[in-house]
């Protein structure tokens, strides 16, 4: 492989509270070449928006970066100043969010919106700038482009407002879309169009994508490769097929086995869910060893007390788990 | 018909909206001419996005919502247009599970209290049969009587909602109303509530109807689906039939939009929906679904199909519904 266009290596992230320190996510380290799309993958507090702020340099109090490194096409950004990171943003590394009416200015016509990235990051007139936002309007397949750029966000629909913020990302062309569930907020049919949008978009313009979202079936479907975190660690990362082929470690194999998925009542029948027991632990009280012992239907005593090292798996892959195969 | 357990005659609610000095007073149709059945014992699946009127249809079951036309028969209970039921006997035949069970339950009463108070309101005074009741209930959603004195915060979000799902069942209803019952809950724990749903539903013979916009949900709980888009059922049918050989356009563009990582649904990519679904406010004339429908003809755009049957007990308000893709 050659150069990634990004690196993560060993990123630790420290959230702040309540007089102690913890990790919120420990030991993350995965790589995305050019063009590649690339998933993350874990429940609610498992660390995997914040991972992604990392990479943008937009964690903020109590979440701040204690160690590791982040390298974006050769350059590292982990210490980067406020000044360059925000050069960086929108230029190189773009950013989408799942709600895109709070990630948008209310007060602001989309056209404007669109058109401020290429004032500040290609120091177009405002003119010319309003033209090619109009253009992006039409690439994010947005009907009657030249009236909807003077419509206010809400004016828009959810999925409009989501189509004008992918607009706005990938104004620049940037190298790398980061993408935190972006369409969570969106009804299916819609959700459907947004992920085939991005999709085609990245592969036109040559983008790389960091997908975050909870929702296994919809990243394996759209990215080459996934990593499943838990509790703050990667527990697994493996290529897209393969993940629901092969499960390797517990969680994901609980995962995966858990959801109903269309088509499986008509040919087998209904059968009884597998349940993964217990919940999900909170960031105060990890478990000492692999974080997912409790609720594992493997665990044995080295578990409870020593983390599990990574194992490489074939085609780049790795799981981290004492028992893996 | 005697034998059913609820029955929806040309079911409307609509809602006046809007302010006669700015712009005039609209009519909302939220939900336009439903006719449904359901029977003791049964699942009904009921699908749509946000804005088919799935929930006011919901509220207007709960005898929340007066009708504008048509009539509800719930456990032979009259509702219709000025005749509201009595709340008391309403209580006793549906309850309802919420979406968000943080939302839905009083952060300032116990468990015990939560499930005392309906008991109480209802004429049963003497302590100790209460409290074997609350006790009772809550050992079949899999609380431990200890837990009886915890507020609703110091439960995880799977707990609470077996708290919901013991609350709607403490009064013996025959008919639960599921909005959305797992969408809020993380991943992982899903499939024990979906579990503890259909023990539930044998152990007491309860019927459900099943609104969620997750089809592999639905297609794992229910006997019957049906279909809602901007008011009106556009299909309804066995979970065979609408999953093996729907027969609405926008029933298969709900499927093809699931993400398939096994490739392994019948449904090809080219039913997906186009653009996004029209306010309910000003529906499209003809059928509601023609802008976004790869079968559009001028016929639809003229007329609106009627609910036909497609074969026994299967029914698709498409003028192509014989046309196989």
């Amino acid at each position: 492989m050659s150069t990634p266009l990004l690196k993560v290596e060993n990123l630790r992230i420290a959230l702040a509270g309540g007089g102690a320190t913890y990790n919120a996510a420990e030991n993350v380290s995965f790589e995305i070449g050019r063009g590649e799309a690339f998933g993350l993958v874990g429940e609610s507090g498992c660390g995997k928006s914040i991972t992604a702020l990392a990479v943008m340099g937009l964690l903020r109090r109590p979440l701040s970066l204690a160690g590791g490194r982040i390298v974006l096409d050769g350059q590292e950004i982990q210490d980067a100043p406020p000044a360059e990171m925000r050069r960086l943003r929108g230029k190189r590394i773009a950013m989408i969010f799942q709600e895109p009416m709070t990630a948008l200015n209310p007060l602001s016509p989309v056209g404007r919106q669109i058109a401020e990235m290429f004032v500040l990051h290609q120091g177009m007139g405002w003119r010319e700038a309003m033209d090619r936002a109009e253009d992006a309007l039409r690439q994010v397949r947005v009907p009657s482009p030249e009236r909807r750029i003077k419509d206010y966000p809400h004016q828009l629909s959810g999925g409009m407002r989501q189509r004008v913020m992918i607009a706005i990302a990938l104004a620049c062309g940037p190298d790398l879309l980061v993408a935190d569930e972006p369409t969570t907020a969106l009804d299916v049919t819609v959700q459907a169009e947004i992920i085939d949008l991005m999709a085609e978009l990245c592969a036109a313009k040559g983008t790389a994508i960091l997908m975050i979202s909870h929702d296994l079936g919809l990243v394996a479907n759209m990215c080459k490769r996934v990593a499943v975190m838990y509790a703050g660690r990667i527990v697994e990362s493996q290529v897209s097929d393969a993940i629901f082929a092969h499960p390797t470690h517990p969680y994901t194999r609980g995962l995966v086995d858990s959801l109903p998925r269309l088509g499986e009542r008509s040919r087998r029948g209904r059968q009884r869910l597998r349940e993964i027991s217990g919940v999900v632990p909170s960031i105060a009280a990890y478990p000492a060893g692999c974080r997912f012992n409790p609720r594992c239907p493997a665990v044995t005593d080295i578990c409870r007390t020593n983390v599990p090292e990574i194992t490489p798996l074939p085609a780049d892959g790795l799981v981290r788990c004492h028992h893996h195969g | 018909m005697a034998d059913m357990l609820l029955s929806l005659d040309d079911l409307a609610v609509h809602f006046k909206v809007g302010n006669a000095l700015a712009g005039g007073v609209k009519t909302l149709k939220a939900v336009d001419g439903v006719t449904l059945d359901i029977k003791p014992g049964e699942c009904l699946g009921l699908v749509g996005e946000s804005g088919c009127g799935k929930s006011t249809l919901a509220l207007a079951i709960m005898g929340l919502l007066p009708p504008t036309r048509g009539t509800i028969d719930v456990g032979g209970q009259q509702i219709g247009r000025g005749t509201m039921p009595d709340r008391m006997e309403m209580a006793r035949t549906v309850q309802m599970v919420f979406q968000d069970p943080y939302a839905s339950l009083n952060p300032r009463q116990t468990v015990r209290r939560t499930l005392a108070d309906p008991l109480r309101i209802h004429g049963i005074t003497d302590k100790a049969e209460v409290e074997a009741r609350v006790i009772d209930m809550m050992a079949k959603v899999g609380l431990r009587p200890e837990q009886a004195d915890r507020y609703p915060h110091e439960f995880s979000g799977g707990q609470r909602q077996r708290i919901g799902i013991a609350r709607a069942l403490i009064l013996k209803p025959k008919l639960v109303l599921c909005d959305e019952p797992v969408s809020a809950l993380d991943v992982s724990i899903r499939a024990q509530i979906i579990n503890l749903l259909l023990e539930l539903k044998d152990e007491l013979g309860l019927s459900y109807i099943m609104i969620s916009h997750d089809l592999g949900v639905v297609e794992h709980v229910s006997d019957r689906v049906a279909v809602m888009y901007l008011g009106r059922i556009v299909e309804q049918g066995g979970w065979q039939e609408i999953f093996e050989d729907p027969r609405h356009p926008y029933t298969r563009a709900l499927i093809a939009a699931i993400p398939d990582p096994f490739h392994r649904a019948a449904i090809s990519a080219q039913a997906k929906a186009k653009g996004e679904i029209a306010s309910a406010l000003n529906p499209p004339p003809g059928c509601h679904f023609h802008p976004r429908c790869p079968l559009k003809a001028d016929l639809c755009v003229a007329e609106y199909p009627p609910l036909d049957a497609v074969a026994a007990g299967h029914r698709a308000a498409c003028h192509f519904r014989d046309r196989v893709i």
